[in-house]
């Protein structure tokens, strides 16, 4: 960064500094004068947003800590004594506990921006999977957060994640026991929850400085897809995104206020109000809404892995297989796969109905060897952190060479149905998992891991190159102008 | 030694330095072993934990067909005295038709005395049943609304998803009445 000529600045003390350690000259290399594409939508202003959300979480989280007490019999009060009797404590609290919900949502859709935009690709996959690490590190923040406040919620939610761990063959007591810090929930999993709730926060900051070093390092991506070729197609970043990224946070933060100030109990759930209460748990555990889709996910299986599931997965494996070789798409043969598709699904359908439990507790089919190997709650743990996984490798997997799904018809289509499968799996999560809920899940749970395992790949092989635009200037320059000339 | 040194030494330097990098690499390993084990083991339960791990409970009160819950580790232990037709429904099951094969014999030392901790095995909710008119599920012992796990009258897993039976902890009978349980 210090490399290259300098330029020198008028005031004698930022000149002073800058020359010792050029922080002012980095600054406005990377936020002043940066080039940046010159056709940004409102779908760039996330990353802001949720950088924003990051200070609020960390700042809010930080006082609130001043009041708050680690102890399982004094953690719920602790919380009604900053609502009650801290000064601001109410508003504090509401910032932080909304403020979760709002960093999801701008995570959320800065994530999926880069999905649809095909920010993953080359040159960016790194930057993308150091997103994806932030992903996760929010997601264990915000649950032990969650745990916190101590109420029946916050006990119950922990109590059904650690015993994810227990689906691990062999060890899987131990290590829960281990994660628990006893045999069962209790004030030594608050304590520790505590301190990684305060440390996690900063090492989020840490992955985001790589995501932003990274970022600089390939520049942006854009609504085209096509990589900035000249100066007409990029802007400084100060002040057309700086005002840009200012007028969306304001927007956002808007709504987010309104959340704190009027609803600020409409994204929780009542029964954290009640003190935890380890004899008793509450009649529906639902997580925090932006757990839902993988909670869904999770009990989704309702079925192990049995020999017909193993075969029929095997069969697929092979039909699938020239979807991931560098062979050219017109010379895999699609009458074999679908040959092998077939009898892939059979055995699929075989394995799941002999699995199916009826009303009468009888399995729907009854075949020899349909025991399951890999149990169900097994199943449900790995589906739900291949779900994230998939999301690590999508780079690797896609391999198509336009980025944008502007000029990806058919990706398009895909990409936009996931959103709809993903929000049928947040509405499932929130259902109690019975009757009909069972089988959505299920069915919106493959469309979303055949999206990514198949769907990317096929499309990669089969998808038409389309003619992209020659540069960014000249395709913002072919849309239509409406220009209104006021007399 | 005869051989001249031009011609051996590097050779023996090689293989000097690999041994000393190895050395130099493993006793690193080890130190680094050595600092984070701690780190790791301060998470299992503390030794005052580990000291309340046996609880006695007294079952002179319960009388058939009731069922009373102890604390024991900080989780809810489900006693029952069970009734002549729940310890026969529970006998006359074919077990290898079970999911977690188990006879009723092998669950309860003493038939009337069903004892077993009340953590369902899916995702450690504590199962409805204990209580009156509580929801027994479809086999008339223990239900998880959880995510819908049903359990027989010798808290076997019958439908749902929970991989395994209610887990039987380590107990034994003091006196006719009492019981220590761990
Ligand atoms: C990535 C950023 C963070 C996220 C996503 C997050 C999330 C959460 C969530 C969901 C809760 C539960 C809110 C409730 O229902 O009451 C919570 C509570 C809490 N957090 Fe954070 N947090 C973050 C950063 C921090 C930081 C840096 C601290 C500093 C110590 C902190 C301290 C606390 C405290 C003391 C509570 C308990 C009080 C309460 O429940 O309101 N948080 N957090
Ligand atoms: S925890 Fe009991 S069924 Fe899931």
């Amino acid at each position: 960064m210090a490399s290259g000529k300098r330029e020198q600045f008028e005031n004698p003390v930022v000149e002073w500094v800058d020359s010792r350690l050029p922080i002012f000259t980095m600054m406005q290399k990377e936020y002043g004068v940066f080039p940046t594409p010159k056709n940004f939508n409102y779908f760039w202003n996330f990353g802001a947003i949720a950088m924003f959300m990051l200070i609020t979480m960390i700042v809010s989280g930080i006082v609130l800590a001043m009041h708050y007490t680690a102890h399982s019999t004094l953690a719920f009060d602790s919380v009604e004594h900053i609502m009650r009797d801290v000064y601001y404590g109410w508003l504090l609290r509401y910032i932080h506990a909304n403020g979760a919900s709002f960093f999801f949502i701008a995570v959320y859709i800065h994530l999926y921006r880069g999905l649809y935009y095909g920010s993953y690709k080359k040159p960016r996959e790194l930057l993308w999977i150091l997103g994806v690490a932030i992903f996760l590190l929010m997601m264990a923040t915000a649950f032990m957060g969650y745990v916190l406040p101590w109420g029946q919620m916050s006990f119950w939610g922990a109590q059904v994640i650690t015993s994810f761990f227990s689906a691990i063959p062999g060890v899987g007591e131990s290590i829960v026991v281990w994660l628990r810090g006893g045999f069962s929930l209790d004030n030594p999993t608050l304590n520790r929850f505590f301190s990684l709730h305060y440390l996690l926060p900063f090492v989020i900051v840490g992955v985001v400085f790589l995501h932003i070093w990274a970022l600089h390092v390939t520049g942006s991506n854009n609504p085209e897809g096509v990589e900035p070729k000249t100066k007409k197609d990029t802007l400084p970043f100060h002040p057309y995104y700086t005002m840009k990224d200012t007028f969306g946070l304001m927007a956002f933060v808007t709504i987010y206020a309104v959340f704190v100030f009027f609803f600020p109990n409409s994204l929780g759930h009542a029964d954290n109000y009640i003190p935890a209460n380890p004899i008793v748990t509450p009649a529906h555990i639902v997580p925090e809404w932006y757990f839902l889709p993988f909670y869904a996910i999770l009990r989704a299986f309702t079925f192990g892995v049995n020999a017909y599931l193993l075969v029929g997965l095997g069969l697929a494996a092979v039909a699938f297989y020239p979807l991931f070789t560098k062979k050219k798409g017109s010379e895999i043969s699609l009458i074999l796969m679908a040959g092998i598709m077939v009898f892939s699904g059979a055995f699929l359908l075989a394995g799941y109905f002999s699995q199916l439990e009826l009303d009468s507790g009888a399995k729907a089919l009854v075949l020899p060897y349909s025991d399951a190997f890999v149990d169900a709650k097994l199943c449900g743990v790995l589906a739900m952190f291949g779900s994230i996984a998939l999301l690590f490798v999508l780079p690797f997997l896609d391999t198509h060479p336009v980025r944008s799904a502007r000029y990806r018809p058919w990706f398009k289509i895909g990409v936009l149905l996931l959103v709809v499968d993903v929000a049928i799996l947040t509405v499932c999560g929130a259902k109690p998992a019975e009757g009909f809920w069972v089988p959505l899940s299920q069915v919106s749970m493959l469309y979303y891991m055949g999206f990514f395992v198949v769907g990317i790949p096929f499309l990669s092989k089969f998808e038409p190159i389309r003619d992209l635009p020659k540069s960014i200037h000249q395709s913002v320059l072919a849309k239509p102008q409406k220009i209104v000339v006021k007399g | 030694m005869s051989t001249s040194p031009e011609d051996t030494k590097p050779v023996q330097d090689e293989t000097k330095r690999d041994f000393l990098y190895l050395t130099a690499a493993s006793m690193g390993a080890v130190a680094a072993g050595s600092v984070v084990w701690p780190l790791v083991d301060q998470m299992n339960p503390s030794a005052d934990t580990l000291a309340l791990s046996t609880t006695e409970a007294d079952l002179s009160a319960v009388q058939e067909g009731q069922s009373i819950t102890v604390m024991w580790r900080g989780a809810p232990v489900f006693i029952r005295r069970r009734t002549v037709t729940e310890i026969e429904e529970a006998r006359a099951v074919d077990v290898s038709t079970l999911r977690d094969k188990e006879t009723d014999e092998q669950r309860a030392k003493r038939p009337e005395w069903l004892i077993m901790t009340g953590i369902c095995t899916h995702l450690g909710c504590v199962p409805l049943g204990q209580k009156q008119g509580d929801q027994k599920g479809e086999y008339g012992g223990w239900f998880c609304p959880c995510h819908g796990s049903h359990y027989d009258t010798a808290g076997r897993i019958r439908k749902g998803p929970a991989p395994k039976n209610l887990v039987i902890p380590p107990y034994e009978f003091l006196t006719e009445t009492t019981i220590k349980i761990g």
